[in-house]
């Protein structure tokens, strides 16, 4: 899949936005403006963004409890991440959510969740009302190692194959389900040669390189599209902050492994790559830095600025209006 | 008026209502070719094929995350557990995932989706297959919970629960399923949150729910002999829960007894009891008393299962104790 520089360029875009609003929100946290728990992408970035990248407003996606990349990469701006984190009503659950709660249907953001394991079996059903309805749209999962070992990774790929389901799971591999290594807690490590248990392909990428996972991505989105089934991508990539904000990180894995992984920091590698490829300028570069950096800001500004929800409106939506009784 | 039993009454609501919307499907465990265990499915299959009449693999948390998702995605699945038992596996789901979406989501998913499967005790079934557990499906927001008892009330509540935009929990209790009531050949539906005036009475008031109105009608008739007046009310829906009809009657009787089969502590016989003492504490003339099924698993031998129970004659004892306070 050949891109053109804008599309190269808005690959790093994306990513850009998911760094800065992540370092913004780990500021507010440290600033006390953020009530609960708050998870950040860090240095996961190219795996939303290169996966994000070829989907619809109409196409689903279904996320876990470090999820604020996965909704800005489907479209969820700045301003409606961190007036969540606030609580406040601008915020694009309403104040309902926080963190592990991020719902826009509006733009196919289907929720994270502070389960881990359920957004499988969401995206698989998401994927079977597609097919019910004879629409050429995906269910996209994303979650992390740990889910893999939960009971929802077995029963949701074994049906989406079983069913040839118009689904792509996503598993962010970096390394550690909170703060267990992996490696100690299945004897096979390797994601994606799970997939051979249910009779799908299984693709591991480099989630790092945003245009490894760009295509990965885009030959499982393909192949859903057209009728053939469920892929099992695994990006391997790491996360560079703690398991959320204001965790001791420590005990569990050295500074020499993060040191080494924030050398293969996806965005400082993407953007070098765009550089050496005469893709783009460092004027160009650093006008999307500029735009993406007084964007983040302003984002951060309106949330302070934004309102609480008003506490009358608690109960709402617990039931649906059309079959209220 | 023609006669149908109680599960044909609800397939053919389930019938009705799968040629008029079209994102309706049915997953279960036999629901297919075979037409479900308990035949709620017989015949569809020919008309709808495996897309709406989805045969799955044992994976309850699986299939009923995957139609969470489903409904997020427009679609309307009915989950067929066959016995409802085994809706336990699929509990995170349902209470975490399913029930929480539309408040989650500040009401911009909806979740129409049924729940349905067989409950109660009897035919020596044994303890993984004898549960109801609507008390605690009652206590959980956002989960519309149904309780049908003749083959009418099957028909008229499945067609709303379809319609439903909440999720639905349809219980069908097993001694029920074969008994044969007047059912009308032209369309109606019952909306949930209205109790059935099963038999009117001025002395007492017994509420009982599915396999218990049966018994607590005949102990009704028992005591007419007697010389008592015993008004029987039927919920049919335990959430919402039709209390203005209970304490209408209440305020006629003086006296309430409320027979459930479930279990008595946390139930839903408390549940009424403390509304009742609330709202209508001057309309009574005695302490409000229960008649539960014993708090205890299930067991197999009839002799056993039969102690367990309440019936006719422990109810009609119940009323007589109750006269006499």
């Amino acid at each position: 899949m050949e891109l053109s520089s804008e599309q190269l360029l808005s690959l790093y875009r994306v990513m850009l936005i998911i760094r800065r609003s992540e370092e913004q929100l780990a500021r507010s946290y440290a600033q006390g403006l953020i009530h609960g728990a708050c998870h950040t992408y860090v240095g996961e970035e190219a795996v939303a963004t290169g996966v994000c990248a070829h989907l619809r407003s109409s196409d689903m996606v279904f996320s876990t409890h470090r999820g604020h990349g996965h909704a800005l990469a489907k479209g969820v701006h700045p301003r409606a991440l961190i007036a969540e984190l606030f609580g406040r009503e601008t915020g694009v659950s309403h104040g309902r959510g926080g963190s592990m709660h991020l719902f826009a249907p509006e733009v196919g953001m289907m929720g994270t969740s502070g389960i881990v394991g359920p957004c499988i079996l969401q995206a698989a059903g998401a994927a079977y009302a597609f097919k019910l309805k004879g629409t050429d749209n995906v269910g996209v999962a994303f979650f992390g190692d740990g889910a893999s070992n939960n009971g929802a990774f077995h029963e949701g790929l074994n049906m989406a194959a079983a069913w040839d389901l118009p689904a792509v799971f996503v598993c962010e591999n970096n390394l550690y389900a909170t703060e267990i290594a992996y490696a100690s807690v299945t004897r096979n490590p390797e994601v994606a040669t799970k997939a051979a248990a249910y009779g799908m392909p299984g693709v591991a990428v480099d989630g790092n390189d945003v245009l490894a996972v760009y295509q990965a991505a885009g030959e499982a989105i393909t192949r859903a599209r057209a009728g053939k089934g469920p892929t099992l991508i695994e990006c391997k990539t790491y996360r560079t902050r703690s398991h959320a904000e204001g965790m001791r990180d420590a005990g569990y894995r050295t500074v020499e492994e993060i040191e080494a992984w924030k050398q293969r920091d996806p965005i400082t590698m993407f953007r070098k790559k765009l550089l050496e490829d005469e893709e783009a300028g460092e004027a160009e570069l650093q006008a999307i830095e500029t735009e993406v950096q007084t964007t983040v800001v302003e984002s951060a500004q309106f949330a302070q600025n934004s309102p609480y929800p008003d506490g009358a409106t608690a109960t709402a939506n617990v039931f649906s209006e059309s079959t209220k009784t | 008026m023609r006669e149908l039993t109680f599960t044909a009454a609800a397939r053919e609501a389930l019938t009705e209502e799968m040629a008029r919307d079209a994102s309706i499907f049915v997953v279960g465990e036999g629901i297919g070719p075979r037409g479900g265990n308990f035949t709620t499915t017989q015949g569809l299959y020919e008309l709808y094929g495996p897309m709406r009449l989805r045969d799955t693999p044992i994976s309850e948390r699986g299939f009923v995350g995957m139609c969470t998702g489903a409904a997020m995605a427009g679609a309307r699945p009915v989950v067929d557990f066959m016995f409802v038992d085994f809706i336990l596996d699929a509990m995170g789901e349902l209470i975490n995932q399913t029930a929480k979406m539309q408040y989650m989501s500040s009401g911009r998913i909806q979740m129409p989706i049924v729940l349905r499967g067989c409950i109660g005790i009897g035919k020596s079934a044994a303890t993984h297959h004898s549960g109801s557990y609507y008390s605690i499906f009652a206590n959980v927001p956002g989960l519309r919970v149904v309780v049908p008892t003749t083959p009418y009330d099957a028909k008229g509540l499945f067609k709303t629960a379809i319609r439903s935009d909440d999720p639905v929990i349809f219980l069908e209790h097993k001694l029920l399923l074969n008994n044969k009531g007047p059912v009308p050949e032209e369309e109606y539906l019952i909306p949930f949150g209205q109790a059935n005036v099963a038999r009117v009475g001025k002395d007492v008031t017994v509420v009982a729910l599915a396999a218990m109105v049966p018994q607590a009608l005949s102990a009704a008739d028992e005591l007419a002999n007697e010389g008592v007046a015993v008004e029987v009310i039927d919920p049919r829906t335990v959430s919402p829960l039709d209390t203005d009809t209970i304490l209408q009657s209440v305020h006629k009787t003086g006296r309430l007894l409320i027979v459930d089969e479930t279990f008595m502590p946390c139930g839903i016989g408390a549940e009424i009891a403390a509304q009742v003492s609330d709202r209508g504490f001057d309309d009574l003339d005695a302490p409000i008393k229960r008649l539960n099924g014993a708090f205890a698993p299930t067991p197999y031998s009839p002799s056993l299962e039969a102690a367990l129970v309440p019936d006719a004659q422990s109810i009609a004892q119940a009323i007589r104790d109750l006269l006499a306070e």
